[in-house]
């Protein structure tokens, strides 16, 4: 990634622009194209702030990286999108400047490209399979949809352009949406545009679930999910913070005396996983999920306002590679750490979490403990964290999953002397919803049965998203949201 | 929005808030508890147990004693102001059967959580023995309440100021040894009493029920600060909780993890002192300036 700034990059791709914007482009043209990279954020100054480290493209850059898109034929990367966005096409409207169609396009199937464009795994989805970035024989030189994704639909609402999407006349039916995350929004914003009332239950305080307990600022902005959510109020959907279904009013009462006709659970991730070795309960050793809400929706960084305590620390160990775990890794950061392992227990090439995230925390001082897994949690005498004592790994034969997998060394134990730990090892199912709901079939592993509407085993009640799929991603939550969407609003037609 | 009906204060750090929740109070059963947060965009949100509830009214009552910067925010609170956001009812309600004779234990501010299982377990049709303790006599709490609720109360105070002078655990000792033991015994109090109340029960067999009230951000089973460790397993008190056997949860980790925010709980603990007094004395400055 290049540390060339944003007006440098805008300045280049003006000029190759205008040597090819009036060309006839054969596709051989277009692969010469240069991929063009995205300006972020000097990684010493932006280490020790909240900013959003992406900056996006300017109009110029995505009019070039549109016109790298070769138009194949057998558009591979519509069908590795999860939600199945029409990527040629979008991406023709960019090349054209059409940035207003090239987003409504993409709104046709994907209502959150703003948010998609940000925190989606392309390399691993739309981008893993386009034909030009297999003709250059490698992935990083795929035609970058991602950030073309986010190009406009930031140009959207920078411009004020949002609009509020059509609502059908009122049916006088009524549906409750549970969770006010990635999916729930999804099948707000369907079931609504269908005539149905919504109601949307969320048990914290503010609307936007993992994306504004978990994801940080600083790689999506709060206020980006919050357009979201006004566009859904705007629609007539109506939110309900501060109410836990199953406690507060339970899934039966909502169906009963409440008197909604269809509710859907998108409850999302749950208890964190811990490693289940010694230390684990000391002072000083979080989930991430606590350590993520603490910073992100408590506010605890803002130590003059935040009423939520954060515990200091100088030296930060986080286990885990995934998304959550480089989360962690560059919160600590911000929050004042002077030093961040991330202690994984296989190599780079194995990690879960996006191939950007792990370059920016790279870029921003993060030291990687490749083939490293922690034995066991060591204090002081008050009780604290004082250091992890990990053990060496090797890779050894791929296992089911395809990836090699990681072999002890004996006998390497050694200690890393850190202040705190943070756990980002995944989720186990949230249990209320399973514990206070009759008849609700769940997995051994407590996640909610679905058939491929998304339905649940109890009549009248869907479900979608981390719920139903462990922890998973925003996109794929989407996914399930709109399939539930479709078959509630076939439902309530029918009756 | 919930408002404030009525305040009472108990003793020197011990409130009691009688607020506006009608949801809450339909569906809260004995041993719940509620999260409740003063201002949306900065402020924390801290478990507090029901004290008392009614459906038809639509309050709930809770009792809380001013530790950090949240709890002193809420003393200054008065009938006719509202509370931001409460969330709740939480946590799994208390296991209520027909058993024969139940004592229930309570020290400083657990017996306002004790209440409602007191009453649960009267209106089971069990016998309730309630042992309930103090510092000293201005600290008990919610006396009159128990012996309404109660079959016998035997109250204990640390100096002797009111009723028997010693410790919880003595009585309930005495209990267990009795002729007629418990058949269960519940403890709600300072962490420290927990454990000694189910180190007093263990040799003589009797299951005893604590309940903990661990730091916990959003009380609904996301972000595990609440674990503790019982019978050597990690369990969330948000949703495995609040109500674990006593004999098989290690007290001293959970006292352990409790203390990680002390520094900062004391400072703000000294500084809201500081503003209290001021407010209750009529800090001058604040008047002339209309700051308050």
């Amino acid at each position: 990634m290049s540390h060339k700034t944003r007006e440098e990059l805008g300045r280049e791709a003006a000029g190759l622009w205008a040597s090819v914007k009036d060309k006839a482009l054969a596709p051989k043209d277009r692969m010469a194209i240069p991929a063009q990279d995205m300006a972020t954020r000097d990684p010493v100054s932006r280490a020790r702030e909240m900013g959003e480290v992406a900056l996006g493209y300017t109009e110029e850059q995505a009019r070039v990286e549109a016109a790298r898109c070769l138009q194949c034929k057998n558009r591979p990367c519509v069908a590795s999108c999860p939600v199945g966005v029409p990527i040629p096409e979008f991406i023709a409207c960019v090349e054209k400047g059409e940035f207003k169609q090239a987003v409504d396009t993409i709104k046709t199937t994907n209502l959150l490209p703003a948010i998609c464009g940000r925190v989606c795994p392309q390399e691993k989805q739309c981008q893993s399979t386009c034909t030009l970035g297999k003709s250059l024989k490698s992935v990083d030189k795929a035609v970058a949809i991602g950030r073309l994704e986010r190009f406009v639909a930031d140009w959207e609402r920078e411009n004020g352009l949002i609009s509020t999407p059509e609502v059908a006349k009122e049916t006088g039916k009524k549906v409750a949406v549970i969770g006010s995350g990635p999916a729930g929004l999804t099948v707000a914003a369907d079931v609504r545009r269908a005539g149905h009332a919504v109601t949307v239950f969320e048990a914290f305080h503010k609307t936007g679930g993992v994306m504004v307990y978990g994801i940080p600022e600083f790689r999506l902005p709060k206020a980006i999910v919050q357009k979201e959510v006004e566009v859904l109020k705007s629609m007539g959907v109506e939110f309900r913070t501060n109410f836990l279904v199953g406690r507060t009013e339970t899934l039966a009462e909502l169906l009963g005396r409440e008197g909604f006709d269809a509710a859907f659970v998108g409850t999302g991730a749950g208890l964190p996983k811990f490693m289940d070795i010694p230390g684990e309960n000391l002072i000083g050793v979080f989930s991430a999920n606590e350590y993520l809400t603490r910073a992100n929706l408590m506010k605890a960084y803002d130590t003059a306002h935040a009423a939520t305590p954060l515990f200091p620390a100088k030296v930060v160990g986080v286990v885990g590679g995934g998304n959550v775990a480089m989360d962690a890794c560059r919160m600590a950061l911000r929050l004042g750490a002077e030093k961040v392992y991330c202690i994984y227990r296989r190599t780079r090439d194995e990690m879960p979490a996006r191939a950007e995230e792990v370059l920016h925390a790279e870029e921003e001082g993060v030291e990687f403990r490749f083939l490293q897994n922690p034995t066991r949690i060591l204090a002081d005498a008050d009780g604290k964290v004082r250091a992890v004592e990990v053990l060496d790994y090797e890779l050894g034969e791929p296992d089911e999953s395809g990836r090699r997998s990681p072999v002890a060394k004996k006998g390497t134990e050694h200690e890393i002397p850190v202040d705190a730990m943070i756990i980002a090892l995944g989720n186990e199912s949230n249990p209320l919803m399973a514990q206070t709901t009759e008849g609700l079939n769940v997995t051994k592993r407590g996640n909610i049965i679905v058939d491929p509407e998304q339905r649940t085993s109890i009549a009248r009640v869907w479900a979608g998203g981390d719920i139903v799929l462990g922890a998973a991603t925003v996109i794929l939550a989407m996914g399930e949201g709109r399939r539930a969407a479709a078959s509630i609003n076939q439902y309530l037609e029918g009756k | 929005m919930h408002t404030i009906l009525e305040k009472k204060r108990f003793s020197e750090e011990v409130y009691y808030l009688r607020v506006t929740a009608p949801e809450i109070a339909r569906n809260r059963r004995a041993g719940q508890f509620v999260l409740v947060q003063l201002d949306i965009d900065f402020g924390e949100r801290i478990p507090l147990t029901i004290a008392d509830a009614n459906a038809d009214e639509g309050w709930i009552a809770l009792v809380f004693q001013t530790v950090g910067s949240t709890t002193h925010k809420l003393a200054l609170k008065e009938v006719g102001d509202s509370i931001e956001a409460i969330l709740g009812p939480l946590g799994r309600p208390t296991h209520i059967e027909k058993v024969g004779t139940v004592v229930c234990v309570g020290g400083g501010i657990g017996v306002a959580p004790l209440y409602p299982i007191v009453k649960a377990h009267k209106a089971a049709g069990n016998k309730v023995v309630a042992i309930i303790g103090a510092r000293t006599k201005d600290l008990l709490i919610f006396e009159k309440e128990m012996r309404a609720a109660a079959d016998e109360v035997i109250v204990v105070t640390d100096d002797g100021s009111y009723g028997r002078k010693g410790l919880v655990t003595e009585p309930l000792k005495e209990l267990c040894e009795s002729a007629n033991p418990p058949a269960e015994a519940v403890a709600i109090g300072p962490p420290v009493m927990m454990k000694f109340c189910a180190a007093t029960t263990k040799p003589y067999g009797v299951h005893t029920v604590v309940s903990l009230n661990t730091i916990m951000i959003d009380g609904t089973g996301m972000c595990g600060g609440c674990r503790v460790t019982v019978g050597g397993k990690t369990r969330f008190v948000c949703v495995d909780g609040p109500e674990f056997d006593g004999h098989e949860v290690d007290f001293d980790n959970m006292m352990l993890r409790m203390r990680a925010y002390k520094a900062r709980e004391e400072l703000d603990h000294k500084k809201c002192h500081l503003e209290m007094e001021a407010e209750r004395v009529g800090d001058p400055d604040a008047k002339a300036g209309g700051a308050r």
